[in-house]
């Protein structure tokens, strides 16, 4: 073989690998610009009906109904607010929501710490048996017992028309206890639960003196998850909410869909809608890392 | 326990039953703070559960005494047509819309996570918003969307050159697709985020190993990323059938209590609605509660059995 032969050999092979890179550049790049274009069609796809529920908040329902449909503001806000507070009391059921969500969440967090908390740190008999039976109590569906959750709440309880049906049933989850369990074993070391005995601490305070101030990002993820659910829940208030004053959001806003005097207008929906809507997404959009890292944490240790 | 009787015995070599209560007068903490779940488990699950059981073979209209009537409420809901039709409706709705849900989240999480995508926490959160936003919200924001005369997909529609749908009626045809896209909008993102974690926790260095040895994005998609999801799945499928047998909320607002035209968006949780609490049937709507509970039972099993080959617990 030839000097000559040898450079000729490594120059077409250098060519080649070029040629090969410059392909795979290529085909990296295309693939960039498909993804990101999936991408963004999607999550243009998943905002633009919040921004379509905002701009059908202000028209009125002549500007809903004309072709082609506007895509910028209406003038009509005001209107729409006094008509929708002609048929629905909207801040009433604003704060019913308000205070339901809180009560109900500060009760579920403490009974769903105290029970994670529990599991994890303590091998008492029938620890396995027990925590097995709180996992299966998750597969049963709701709606295997309805109709006598119901009777309970309205015949035996009298709770029509109360808090309390609203604040107290779905206060200890099982889905939060077993999250609760996961976020104690991995951040509560028990060597901590050691040095509080042996300085004294009495075995029931151990939990709210030392442990519960280190669960505070636990709480706040497991919060808000709570939080939203009981703020969007619609089936139980619509069960055990009879009177109008007494509704939350979700019950009030269907209200308004379906008041028979006044026929379809959007505009009116919609800013029930939107007006109760954004306080969540206000929230959402706050503490979003916080609400995944919660969500998922439960997810995959499933 | 056994294990907890034995260790006592073999530490203190006293009698087993002593030790083991000692272990629970020493453990009473644990107790306490576990009892509010179970009491209230107690009470508002476990109680209404077994009496909707008990429910389930007598006639109560709530007022006068209940009478037992046996399987009459089970014989009478296997022949009532409305029952078969809410059923077939429930399960065309959560198999059709959860294909796209559950495949389409699986390939958006996929993308997200591969390098080629920047502005990752940017997508999570927008396909995350329809999550946050209660059911009810979101169909009425829906039902104007497929309004017939103004709405906007109609207007799309048209301007491209279709025929506007005339989404309620009919013969009720569009119902269905209108729930199912709806659901569609709700849920994808839900399950994105949920794949999207799995996939996070799948060691790098595979699809590195894999890139080395020349696997293309379809081999490594396939061989690596589907089988080593397979309990991240199988979490989602169970929780998408209970979720899906128990649809309630978005077809009640988009359509009534009774379904639309034809009954289309009819759903077995409507139905039970319905029949239970305006029509105060009780015992009949129990038995349907039990029917229905059963199914979910059965379906989850089934995705264990399938989905779940190793696993034992979920």
């Amino acid at each position: 073989m030839t000097p000559s032969e040898t450079t000729r050999l490594i120059e077409t092979a250098r060519r080649n690998a070029r040629r090969k890179s410059r392909a795979k550049r290529w085909r990296q790049l295309t693939r960039e610009i498909v993804f990101n274009g999936i991408l963004m069609v999607g999550a243009f796809l998943s905002a633009f009906p919040f921004y379509w529920m905002f701009i059908l908040a202000t028209q009125s329902t002549n500007q809903i109904f004309s072709w082609p449909p506007q895509f910028t503001p209406g003038d009509s806000l005001l209107t729409n607010y006094q008509t929708m507070l002609s048929i629905i009391p909207f801040w009433r059921n604003f704060a019913n929501s308000v205070f339901v969500g809180i009560t109900h969440t500060t009760l579920a967090l403490l009974f769903c710490s105290m029970g994670g908390y529990a599991f994890a740190m303590y091998r008492f008999p029938g620890r396995t048996w027990l925590f097995a039976l709180l996992l299966a109590t998750m597969m049963v569906p709701w709606i295997a017992g309805i109709v006598p959750w119901f009777i309970l709440i309205s015949k035996w309880l009298h709770w029509i028309n109360r808090y309390e049906a609203l604040i107290i049933p779905g206060a200890a989850s099982a889905f939060g206890i077993f999250w609760m369990r996961q976020y104690v074993q991995e951040s509560i070391p028990s060597e901590l639960l050691d040095a509080a005995r042996i300085d004294g601490c009495h075995e029931f305070l151990i939990f709210f003196r030392i442990v519960a101030p280190l669960l505070m990002p636990a709480f706040a993820a497991l919060g808000i998850m709570i939080f939203i659910n009981n703020w969007n829940a619609f089936l139980g208030p619509l069960l055990v909410m009879q009177d109008k004053s007494m509704y939350t959001l979700p019950v009030s806003l269907a209200l308004l869909r379906q008041d028979p005097r006044r026929g379809f207008d959007a505009g009116v929906q919609m800013l029930g809608t939107a007006m109760a809507t954004l306080p969540m997404l206000i929230v959402f959009l706050a503490a979003t890392r916080r609400f995944m890292a919660g969500l998922t944490l439960g997810a995959l240790k499933g | 326990m056994n294990q907890f009787i034995t260790a006592g015995a073999t530490r203190l070599s006293t009698a087993p039953r002593a030790s083991l209560w000692r272990e629970i007068q020493r453990n009473w903490v644990a107790y306490v703070y576990i009892s509010p779940f179970f009491i209230l488990f107690g009470i508002f699950g476990a109680f209404p559960i077994i009496y909707s059981f008990i429910l389930s073979f007598q006639q109560w209209n709530g007022i006068s005494p209940a009478q037992w009537v046996g399987f009459e409420n089970y014989i009478r809901l296997f022949q009532d047509r409305l029952f078969w039709l809410a059923m077939w409706n429930t399960i065309f709705i959560g198999v059709i819309a959860h294909i796209p849900i559950l495949g389409g989240a699986m390939v958006l999480a996929f993308i997200i996570n591969s390098a080629a995508v920047r502005f990752k926490h940017f997508y999570r959160s927008a396909y995350f918003l329809p999550v946050v936003t209660s059911p009810v919200a979101v169909s009425l924001i829906f039902s104007t969307l497929y309004g017939v005369r103004f709405g906007l997909i109609n207007w799309v529609l048209v301007t491209l050159g279709f025929p506007p749908i005339d989404w309620w009626g009919g013969n009720g045809e569009w119902i269905k697709p209108a729930i199912i896209i709806l659901f569609i909008w709700r849920w994808l993102g839900w399950n994105m985020i949920i794949y999207l974690a799995g996939l996070q926790g799948i060691n790098p260095e595979l699809y590195e190993v894999a890139a080395i040895d020349g696997a293309n994005l379809r081999q490594i998609f396939f061989k690596i990323t589907l089988p080593l999801m397979q309990p991240i799945i199988l979490f989602t499928l169970v929780l998408s059938t209970v979720g899906a047998m128990t649809i309630f909320d978005e077809p009640y607002l988009l359509v009534g209590t009774t379904g639309g035209t034809n009954n289309a968006g009819l759903t077995i949780a409507m139905y039970l609605y319905d029949r239970g609490f305006r029509f105060a049937h009780l015992g009949y709507a129990s038995a349907m509660a039990y029917v229905v509970s059963a199914v979910i039972v059965f379906v989850s099993v089934l995705n264990i059995r399938f989905f779940g080959r190793s696993r034992t617990e979920v």
